[in-house]
């Protein structure tokens, strides 16, 4: 594997019972690209996003990461390695505070256990200060540090999406992957949230995945991206080419046909 | 083991069993409608038994009158509880009724105290169902041909209300999915205060046969076959009408088995149904004849 | 408000409530004193509970079985030899079972680990279960364990149980206790392992894809509030002297959700409360149930009326304030400093 390849999808192929949802996925995305995953409802975006993060195992093919086999690895580990995921249908901790539910996402990265917690050691307790202060600085990263003691479901839609996005970082990942990230939003928003997805790459030193549907967003960002239709890969290119392609024109406009109907 | 004691012990068997498993339909069809394990049950199945002893006591109603009176008014009872107790928790988080269905079973069985007294009580049973009948060495108490015989008949009834009448097929449809019931116009509620009634009164009448087999009449007396229907309705897969049934009569044939070949075993026995649920739903969550329910990410 | 200040303050309150204690050990007859232990005892189990079901959202109602599993522990460990003696009339008991002692402080720790090692064997195979096949497998576990104690008389006395068990347990044991556990539970959820159970109940998926290992933190909160459950078992054991199966029936497992979800899920400031309310409750109304004299004319006491109304009272909360006492809130110094001032109100948390 080339040495500047974040990750591999080699041949990705999922069935469910009988029906295959992702046929023969191939993908190699390098470093420090920001890269996407587009395609009509239900073409196996979403369950390609699960095979790669340790929640569905492929029933053929492997997930190469770092250069490392992760193929069928628990999603916690999957984790820990490095890969960060956001959910399309935002899954917040809804009971927790808006600061409370990024400090989860540190914590895998904590090093002491609960015992030096029941014992009020200092070295846990710096580090649970360290958590908290790190845990602040996302949420100004994503600009919603002044909502940190509100309740997580109590929350604006985007400012949702946005803490969705803080939690992921605070895993420390190398490689994020994004599902629909500007689902909801206006044009406005999805402005911003083109610019906030370039920035993080460069601050966070991020790898970017994004599934989308606003063609906007992905022709904006993306420098490479996969069109996925019912489960086989139709295209594969740089933004120019996938806007010609034919095969991409008809899956887009067959189904913008049946939803205008 | 002799044919003759084989035999008996498969009749017994399949009388314990059969009552399990018309406990357990009232468990399975809740569950699969509305996902709630109706803790209260047990006790509607306790009620059914001391109904009918009123009737003939109180109200001096021949034996079978009293046990009709009985199950219609102990299915009337279950509607009256998913009224009260269970339909304003519909949208509520599922653990909220659950704790409700708790709360109803406590209040049902210390009203019985408070009313029946703890002290239990001798039952009326027809001669007819004591005499032997004699077949060569084997000797069978009409009891237990009468049991599983009209266990049957009333599980065929169930059978086709469920697969041949209209509330039946919104049962069916609820349980496939209520968001989209509810869109087709199928009269939710309606339909779930009928399962409830149904599942009561074949409770009720579970209670009463019961009692013609452990002559005893007590306010508690509904909880232990009332936990072991239920283990019984999930190992055959809860939501799964056939799978109670199977359940059912499988762990009273085990439970009366695993005692006649080892009597050391018999201070076991109640604990033997948790200990089949804790292997059966490790082996195969989803027991028997379940189908999966999957948390979608 | 900073750390130091708040450790004083906790310190200040543990000062105050020693203070009581020793008054009403001065001033309170045998009955009230036997109240305040109750209301210690029941805090420590609705504790255990809520930080297994309220904060990591496991349905669990095994309690019986684990207070039952410190209760037998605890009262072999604190026995007289003698005394064993004479309660092992029908069979002998094992010879450990005879020569096993223990200080009345290690007997409680060793109730509580028993639990706590039955809490982890059974969770490795059930909290992979969904939460109400949960329940019921843990209220399984539960009746297992009280089948077992009737049957293993050589170690139980069977279904004569126990009598005369030393009585140790006194205010000062249980109102300990009860600090080291609200302590060690309030630790463990205000710190960011508290998050992370909170995560876990919250959204499973979620908690995965952000690095945690479900199982493993379900298993560790599950496996505490068995150790607490223990000690619960173990102290109401030496408190009321004399133990057997039948004590540890669902209706025990029952009292203390009752206590949990009327204080509300989550809260441990509504557990404490609760217990506190409850506790006092279900002893006022036992009136009810004993016979009552105006002059010579007898009114019979009605047997069940209180868990009538304790199962009514029930309902009616999780009917019509779902979230119990408190909900998820909890009691702050820095809120009860904001009533008093205006100016404390600006840098609460």
């Amino acid at each position: 594997m080339d040495r500047d390849m974040i990750l591999e999808a080699r041949d990705l192929t999922i069935k469910f019972g009988g029906l295959t949802a992702v046929h023969s996925f191939k993908a190699r995305i390098g470093k420090g690209s920001i890269v996407g995953l587009i395609g009509p409802n239900g073409a196996g975006k979403t369950t390609c996003f699960n095979m790669m993060s340790g929640f569905y195992r492929p029933t053929e093919g492997r997930v190469i990461f770092n250069g490392r086999d992760i193929t069928g690895m628990p999603p916690h580990l999957v984790c820990r390695a490095g890969i960060a995921r956001t959910f399309q249908n935002i899954r917040l901790f809804g009971n927790g505070t808006v600061l409370q539910n990024v400090m989860v996402g540190c914590h895998v990265r904590q090093k002491s256990n609960w015992l030096h917690n029941l014992f009020y050691l200092p070295s846990n307790l710096r580090e649970e200060r360290a958590v908290a202060a790190k845990s602040l600085e996302l949420l100004k990263v994503v600009g919603l540090e002044s909502f940190a003691d509100e309740k997580s479901r109590s929350l604006p839609y985007g400012a949702q999406r946005r803490l969705e996005i803080a939690r992921a970082l605070a895993t420390e990942p190398n490689f994020l992957l994004l599902d629909e990230p500007a689902a909801g939003m206006n044009p406005q928003e999805t402005n911003e949230l083109m610019d906030f997805i370039r920035k993080i790459r460069t601050e966070f030193n991020l790898t970017i995945l994004l599934i989308e549907h606003d063609m906007k967003v992905v022709m904006g960002v993306c420098e490479h991206m996969w069109v996925l239709d019912y489960g086989e890969t139709i295209a594969e290119g740089p933004p120019e080419s996938i806007r010609k392609n034919p095969r991409v024109i008809e899956a887009y406009l067959g189904e913008e046909c049946v939803a205008d109907a | 083991m002799s044919l003759a004691m084989f035999v008996q012990h498969l009749l017994n068997g399949v009388t314990l069993g059969s009552l399990y498993a018309l406990i357990a339909i009232g468990y399975t069809m809740v569950y699969g409608i509305l996902r709630l394990i109706n803790f209260a049950h047990s006790e509607i199945f306790m009620l059914g038994a001391y109904f009918v002893f009123w009737g003939i006591v109180l109200l001096h109603l021949p034996w079978a009158v009293a046990m009709v009176v009985a199950v219609i008014v102990v299915g009337a009872l279950g509607v009256l509880v998913d009224r009260i107790a269970y339909r304003p928790l519909r949208d509520a988080p599922r653990i909220s009724a659950l704790i409700s269905a708790i709360g109803v079973s406590f209040f049902l069985q210390n009203l019985a105290i408070v009313v029946f007294s703890a002290i239990p009580r001798e039952v009326y049973r027809p001669d007819w169902l004591e005499n032997a009948i004699v077949v060569g060495d084997i000797r069978v108490l009409p009891l237990t041909l009468f049991v599983p015989v009209l266990s049957f008949l009333l599980m065929m009834g169930l059978v086709f209300i469920v697969y041949k009448t209209k509330p039946g097929l919104g049962m069916r449809a609820i349980s496939k999915d209520i968001e989209t019931s509810y869109a087709m116009g199928v009269p939710v509620n309606r339909v779930i205060a009928i399962t409830f009634g149904i599942g009561s009164a074949l409770a009720a009448a579970s209670g009463i046969m019961w009692t013609l087999r452990y002559p005893q009449l007590q306010p508690v007396m509904g909880m232990i076959p009332g936990f072991k229907a239920f283990i019984a309705a999930v190992v055959g897969g809860i939501g799964s009408i056939q799978g109670a049934v199977i359940g059912g009569i499988g762990l009273g044939l085990i439970e009366i088995m695993a005692v006649a070949v080892f009597p050391d075993l018999a201070g076991y026995r109640d604990a033997l149904a948790f200990i089949l649920l804790i292997g059966i739903l490790l082996v195969k969550p989803t027991g028997l004849l379940g189908e999966k329910l999957e948390d979608k990410v | 408000m900073d750390r130091k200040t708040k450790i004083l303050l906790n310190v200040a309150a543990a000062a105050v409530l020693s203070l009581f204690l020793w008054w009403a050990q001065e001033s309170f007859g045998g009955y009230r004193i036997q109240i305040l232990n109750l209301i210690a005892i029941n805090a420590i189990l609705a504790l255990s509970l809520n930080l297994i079901y309220g904060f990591t959202g496991m349905f669990s109602l095994g309690h019986a079985g684990f207070m039952a599993i410190g209760a037998y522990t605890c009262s072999i460990l604190i026995l007289p030899e003698t005394q064993k003696e004479m309660l092992f009339i029908l069979v002998s008991p094992y010879s450990w079972v005879q020569a096993a002692q223990a200080p009345f402080f290690l007997a409680v720790i060793g109730g509580g680990l028993v639990a706590a090692f039955a809490g982890l064997l059974v969770g490795i195979p059930l909290l992979r279960l969904g939460d109400d096949y949960l329940g019921i497998a843990t209220l399984g576990f539960a009746e297992i364990i009280r089948v077992l104690a009737n049957n293993i008389p050589r170690l139980t006395n069977g279904a004569l149980g126990f009598k005369g068990i030393p009585d140790y347990a006194n205010i000062w044991w249980n109102f300990g206790w009860f600090i080291i556990t609200l302590y060690c539970i309030a630790r463990i959820i205000n710190s960011n392992l508290g998050n992370v159970f909170m995560a876990i109940r919250d959204d499973e998926a979620a908690a995965k894809a952000m690095g945690i290992n479900i199982f493993r933190y379900k298993l560790l909160s599950f496996t505490i509030g068995a150790f607490f459950a223990g000690v619960g078992g173990a102290l109401l054991a030496s408190l009321l002297t004399t133990i057997d199966p039948k004590m540890f029936l669902f209706t025990l497992t029952f009292n203390v959700l009752m206590i949990v979800v009327t204080g509300g899920l989550g809260s441990l400031t509504g557990s404490v409360l609760a217990s506190i309310g409850i506790t006092i409750l279900m002893e006022w109304l036992r009136f009810v149930e004993s016979p009552i004299f105006i002059g010579s004319f007898e009114l019979k006491g009605i047997p069940g009326m209180r868990m009538v109304v304790f199962s009514l009272a029930l309902l009616f909360i999780i009917l019509f304030r779902r979230e119990g006492l408190m909900g998820m809130r909890e009691f702050r110094w820095d809120w009860l400093f904001g009533k008093f001032s205006k100016r404390g109100s600006a840098n609460g948390s």
